[in-house]
């Protein structure tokens, strides 16, 4: 049965199912959902491949509390179909954008707890558009002054059109098993050879898309540990602290990913970019704890900015 | 069509539009009145990485600098991402996502973005240009591909040909323009028949608004719920909020 608040706090996050996080991260008994599962919004695809479908296709909506302050959220599950985007998955999520980009008495955050190998194989072309649009609507709901933080911590990471949502996000908080990427260790091993990336090499698999090496380069804006507690105090910390959008951090995003693209250009794996970044001993980082990594993480120059 | 073949039926006058290494297209040309048109793209199938994207967001970043409403042309022929250790290991979600932002933020500025797909486009690399864009076209002949079937048969475990007879009945999965067309992500095919300067001005002149692929998909039979999904959960937030239901 359930845990008490307190041990619920130290479940983990990448265990926890979409439902269970959103409990965890919220304020108890503040979560409203949108489109229940009683309404049976489901894939009307899946069933073509003789699978079987969810009454919530996979993401949960809604809006609650978070220390007080109002926000919208959607959580993906990543237990269900990879946590991939399909039309009705990928389309939750727009409308929840939309509305909080159109209408001002809705909270100004968005919370998205991204868990997600990309695009669903089966709706691959209704998938790619919902990224698409959901891309788009990150935007414009950031120009409308919402705040849109991703949260990255589940065993499906965010990769492909979730790893792209991401960085489009005003913030990125990760744990250290929260991969993020584009094309994953095996998709890139299949077509270009175990020479490229070995996918079985979890060490090295790790160092490439896990959260640390995010972190450390800058590209997630906090390092949660792998709790309830630890995603909630992260994105607390986070809330009212997310940049605009305009032309001014456009430019700053331009000028960072040139300097990381020189910086880095002759590095042939993650250890000797974190030598770059001034870390002695790169062997330390994988056994370093949360806090320890943390005050590394914000000594390290340009690891936290706003130039997202 | 070829680039070039493109390239002069845009402008038949001439332009500065070059393909550098790498196949990243940079540049600009006139249109028929004299205004000036910022190009940009990916030529040559090629896959595109972190060091490609940069030039390209570049140029956009300047267009938007400048000021005015000078329109964006993305011309897009790319395999998909480039699939190596190193971009991933710099971080190559975030210079996709730059890219798309940027060409975003342009559309926010003013600027109208036109994709056009003359060849391939995939994954990553398609979010990142022509599906940036306020509105997207594509020519005879372009190969828009999620998941390549091939993919797909291996995945759900259904032979080829039986995916193929179930793309005829639903446009969900298989790659291929028609497809994509009846989804709602190209606004409209171009006739590689009939000058290209004269499509891109009947383009141009119709005004941007908004994104309208859910809804287009849903009028052409090819997303049956993507956009009454989204018009349920605005309308839900809003009850759920104590607010009207018919904002």
């Amino acid at each position: 049965m359930m845990a008490t608040p307190e041990t619920y706090g130290h479940s983990s996050w990448l265990q926890a199912t979409a439902r269970q996080r959103i409990a965890g991260l919220l304020d108890p008994d503040s979560f409203t959902e949108f489109l229940r599962p009683s309404e049976r919004i489901q894939s009307p695809h899946l069933h073509l491949f003789d699978l079987p479908a969810a009454f919530d296709d996979g993401v949960v909506i809604g809006r609650g509390n978070l220390d007080g302050a109002p926000v919208l959220l959607a959580a993906q599950e990543g237990q269900f179909m990879g946590g991939t985007f399909g039309e009705v998955s990928g389309a939750k999520i727009v409308g929840l954008l939309r509305a909080a980009r159109d209408h001002p008495e809705l909270p100004r955050t968005v919370l998205l707890l991204l868990d997600s190998g990309g695009v669903r194989l089966q709706e691959a072309n209704a998938g790619e558009l919902a990224v698409a649009e959901i891309m788009r609507a990150v935007v414009e709901a950031r120009v409308a002054g919402v705040a849109v933080i991703a949260l990255v911590g589940g065993r499906a990471g965010a990769f492909g059109g979730a790893g792209l949502t991401a960085a489009t996000c005003s913030r990125i908080i990760v744990s250290e098993q929260g991969r993020i990427g584009v094309s994953g260790p095996e998709v890139i091993e299949t077509n270009k050879g175990v020479e490229e990336f070995d996918s079985k090499d979890k060490a090295l698999v790790w160092s490439v898309t896990g959260g640390k090496n995010r972190r450390l380069i800058g590209g997630a804006d906090a390092f949660a540990a792998d709790t309830m507690e630890g995603f909630r105090a992260a994105a607390k910390a986070i809330l009212g602290h997310a940049p605009g959008f305009d032309l001014r951090s456009m430019r700053a995003e331009q000028d960072r990913l040139s300097k990381r693209e020189i910086l880095f250009a002759g590095c042939d794996d993650a250890a000797s970019m974190w030598k770059i970044l001034g870390i002695d001993d790169p062997h330390d980082i994988s056994a370093m704890d949360t806090d320890l990594f943390v005050t590394l993480a914000n000594a390290i120059e340009g690891a936290s900015h706003d130039a997202r | 069509m070829t680039l070039d073949e493109v390239l002069n039926s845009l402008f038949p006058s001439g332009h500065a539009v070059s393909v550098g290494n790498e196949g990243i297209i940079t540049g600009s040309a006139r249109r028929p009145g004299g205004e000036p048109v910022s190009v940009i793209g990916v030529a040559n199938g090629v896959a595109l990485g972190t060091a490609g994207v940069l030039p390209l967001a570049e140029q956009v970043l300047q267009v938007i600098a400048a000021g005015g409403d000078t329109p964006i042309l993305v011309l897009v022929d790319t395999q998909g991402q480039l699939m190596t250790r190193r971009d991933e290991m710099r971080g190559l979600n975030e210079y996709l996502a730059h890219l798309a932002k940027c060409l975003l933020l342009a559309s926010q500025q003013g600027h109208r973005t036109i994709g056009l797909e003359y060849g391939k486009a995939a994954a990553g690399a398609f979010l990142a240009t022509a599906l940036a864009t306020d509105t997207l076209i594509g020519l005879p002949g372009a190969t828009p591909t999620v998941m390549d079937l091939p993919s797909v048969s291996r995945v759900t475990k259904l032979p080829v040909e039986q995916l193929e007879e179930l793309s005829k009945t639903t446009p969900v999965f298989a790659p291929g323009l028609e497809h994509m067309v009846q989804m709602g992500a190209f606004a409209a095919v171009w006739d590689p028949a009939q000058p290209l300067d004269a499509q891109l001005e009947a383009t141009l002149a119709t005004g941007p608004s908004g994104d309208v692929r859910d809804e287009t998909g849903e009028r052409r039979k090819g997303r049956p719920m993507a956009a009454s999904v989204a018009r349920r959960v605005i309308a839900d937030a809003l009850v759920q909020s104590g607010g009207r239901a018919t904002a």
